[in-house]
């Protein structure tokens, strides 16, 4: 299988490919020209479907077992449609209407032609002059009996389900069910509550049997831990008995559920999702930047889910990723401003910064920052350190990567780090000489930021030889204890910014949440530091900066803010 | 309790892998002789199986579990089996099976086949055994029953109880084996 990325562009050396070959085929009456062949869930050509050609002509098919990116199982039937094909006569040749267009034939069933025929839009090519009727009676009462018939064994629990809101079942009923049923006789009960994983709890009466899940851990992620046992309506996703549901994309079953039967053991029962606030963001959990959709109230994250951009990680996350919000909102949060360890305010600590730092004698200051900050409040670190002379770094954070998404690089931003030039090709490399230079006494004030510098050769004893530590962070540790001057910072959610990825993707996220107490967003003081102590940046909005930014750095090629959209554009490093 | 596969068994299995074009469709095979075996699909039996097809064990026990031929549990020494199709139906089957059901203390109304805890009756409604001209019939492990009445139940039950249960997962069970479902 291939990885759910999109396979690497075409080199610009390469001749531009030739135009693809196209279908023409109608789409409830309107004429669409498609492409003969489409990607299929593994980004290969295949022959264009019914349901492809349908969405080409702005026509979306109800479906449930069908997703772009797995493979095509066909089992829902919720995209049947009727369709029709031209009549070719005993000569081989296209019979015609008095009007000289083409005869259609509809599809009808072999041994009754007075009923049409549905086909599944998902699985069945399309072929020259096809007709799709995707809204014709036939159609419609096709759906509706798939309907029903799914309808029958689901408990209708919508009330108490997590899904409400966003289920498909939930929405093709408003769209093509009835308000009545008709079934009198006594449901199948199904296990209820399954514990399926560490963080996967499976209501298999919900279940309307689409196999998604099983695809994904089988096809996407190599797991083949799931199963339908059972048979007939007594059919039932499990992994096997005592076997449990463990690999680090479980969760992204729950987004692939059409229904409520998958839940994430960490939202179930805590949000309606309509209350929900939905922003676009970037994952800081590694290099990768998956892209994100963080889902928040009144100030309060409640989850993420993966934000589909095939340039990075197609529809998925990992979980880990996916569950690294809890800390944003931790008691211990640093929410004040502290000066000499007493409570401050922002405008006496950064008079007091400014102050020392304008009047510090070159190389007497060092910065350490941190690959998880921004490219921007990197830019602004790097334009302080060139007026102070500063020596400048960044701290490596490696893991175990895996074959999807995880990569071995753990900083969201470590492109940006060496971009903006605040670290160098191996990030580290200059931590020992600012060690020696605090130890020496030539480095007389240090600069950190979302970095405990303790773990990293900087000790207590060391910083206490300091005539001034300014530390931003968010959360305490040794090294914030030991600061002058500590300026409490703002997390991913809580700002807007940029990161580049560590394949070059530069990508824009945006504010979910404020920052609490007094936490800023780095960029603000950043900014009212920069400008006061290294001349003014002639912008006071971030978009300013980011322009401003990519004019200088050479690599960003220039690129406005406005040009970077929501799935980011891959720079050419 | 230690699963082991004797060698002639393994040996005749890993032949049997030679037959097919890909390992995975022996599995049906390997269900049937290791029931045959060991008179139920035992857990163990289901991730043998799957380690020696190189398969996920959830594949294995998703064939497991849609084919009402294997059993997941030990049977009855003595396992009735009642037709439940059309004519044994109008002839008075779902009594007889109410019958043995209520006489050896079984729900008459469980989906699944139920085994006595003595180990020394399975009763089981099962679709037609195909002997529809002497409704009702019963299957009682390889003996055909024809026309059974609420006497000859009687006896069948009065016959099996002679007989020592099986004790739970050691014994294998004859004529456990996949006989007509």
């Amino acid at each position: 299988m291939s990885a759910p990325v999109t396979p690497p562009a075409t080199a610009a050396t390469q001749a531009a490919p030739p135009p693809p070959e196209t279908v023409t085929v109608k789409v409830n009456g309107k004429t669409v020209q498609v492409p003969k062949t489409m990607p299929n869930w593994q980004g290969k050509p295949e022959a264009t479907t019914m349901l492809q050609a349908a969405r080409c002509a702005g026509v979306d098919i109800p479906h449930y077992c069908y997703h772009d990116k797995l493979p095509v199982a066909g089992n829902c039937r919720m995209c049947l449609v009727e369709f029709g094909t031209p009549m070719i006569g005993p000569d081989r040749k296209p019979v015609l209407n008095e009007d000289g267009s083409p005869k259609i034939a509809r599809s009808v069933l072999p041994y009754e032609p007075g009923t049409p025929r549905g086909a599944i839009a998902c699985a069945t090519p399309i072929s020259p002059g096809m007709e799709i009727y995707a809204d014709s009676p036939a159609t419609k009462q096709m759906r509706e009996a798939v309907l029903e018939s799914l309808l029958i064994n689901h408990p209708l629990d919508c009330p108490i389900c997590d899904q409400a809101g966003e289920c498909k079942l939930q929405e093709y009923s408003v769209q093509h069910g009835q308000a009545e049923s008709r079934f009198v006789e006594a449901k199948v009960h199904k296990p209820k509550a399954v514990d399926l994983g560490p963080r996967i709890i499976l209501d298999d009466e919900r279940c309307v049997l689409c196999t998604r899940c099983i695809r994904f851990t089988k096809d996407i992620v190599n797991d083949d831990a799931l199963g339908i046992v059972n048979r007939g309506s007594y059919n039932t996703i499990s992994a096997f008995p005592g076997k449990t549901f463990d690999n680090n994309y479980t969760l992204n079953t729950v987004d692939l559920c059409p229904v409520g039967a998958l839940t994430s053991k960490d939202f179930r029962f805590k949000m309606r999702v309509w209350f929900l606030k939905e922003t676009a963001s970037v994952c800081t959990t590694c290099g990768t930047g998956c892209n994100t959709t963080i889902g928040s109230r009144e100030g309060v994250v409640h989850r993420l889910e993966p934000r589909a951009n095939d340039a990075v990680n197609g529809p998925w996350m990992c979980d880990t990723g996916r569950l690294n919000y809890k800390w944003i909102a931790r008691a211990d949060r640093l929410k004040e401003v502290r000066v000499g360890g007493r409570k401050s305010t922002w405008s006496t600590a950064l008079r007091e910064i400014t102050a020392k730092l304008s009047t510090a004698p070159a190389g007497s200051v060092a910065i350490v920052a941190s690959a998880r900050q921004t490219n921007e409040e990197l830019f602004l670190l790097k334009r302080l350190a060139t007026k102070l002379g500063a020596i400048t770094d960044s701290i490596a954070r490696e893991g175990e990567p895996d074959r999807l998404l995880v990569s071995g690089d753990r900083n969201p931003n470590s492109t940006g780090a060496r971009l903006t030039g605040v670290s160098f090709t191996e990030a580290g490399i200059q931590l020992p000489k600012i060690a020696a230079g605090i130890a020496s006494g030539t480095i007389r004030s240090l600069i950190v930021f979302g970095e405990d510098v303790t773990q990293h050769g900087i000790d207590a004893s060391l910083l206490a030889k300091l005539d001034m530590l300014v530390v931003s962070d968010i959360l305490p540790n040794a090294t914030t204890e030991a600061a002058t001057h500590l300026l409490p910072g703002a997390a991913a959610p809580e700002k807007r910014g940029t990161f580049v990825n560590v394949k070059g993707r530069l990508q824009k996220f945006h504010k979910a949440v404020e920052a609490p107490g007094d936490a800023r967003p780095e960029i603000e003081f950043l900014q009212e530091l920069a400008d006061a102590v290294a001349g003014p940046t002639g912008t006071s909005t971030i978009e300013g900066l980011f322009n401003r930014m990519t004019a200088d750095i050479p690599a960003f090629g220039g690129v406005q803010w406005s040009a970077v959209g929501d799935t980011g554009v891959t720079l050419s490093l | 309790m230690s699963f082991s596969v004797p060698a002639p068994l393994e040996a005749r299995l890993d032949e049997l892998v030679t037959h097919y074009p890909v390992k995975r469709s022996a599995s049906l095979m390997f269900l049937h002789a290791l029931q045959e075996h060991f008179g139920y699909v035992s857990r163990e039996a289901v991730e043998w199986t799957a380690a020696k097809l190189g398969l996920q064990p959830i594949n294995v026990y998703e064939l497991v579990t849609f084919y009402p031929m294997f059993r997941q549990e030990p049977l009855g020494t003595t396992h009735v089996k009642v037709c439940r199709t059309l004519s044994c139906a109008l002839a008075g089957s779902a009594a007889l099976r109410e019958q043995f059901c209520k006489k050896l203390g079984l729900d008459s109304h469980a989906h699944a086949p139920q085994t006595t805890p003595d180990g020394k009756f399975t009763v089981e409604f099962v679709e037609c055994l195909a002997a529809c001209g002497s409704a009702p019939v019963v299957l009682v492990n390889e003996d055909l029953h024809e026309r059974v009445t609420a006497q000859a139940a009687e006896k069948i039950l009065s016959e099996g109880s002679r007989l020592e249960g099986a004790a739970k997962g050691k014994t294998p069970v004859k004529g456990a084996s996949g006989a007509a479902s």
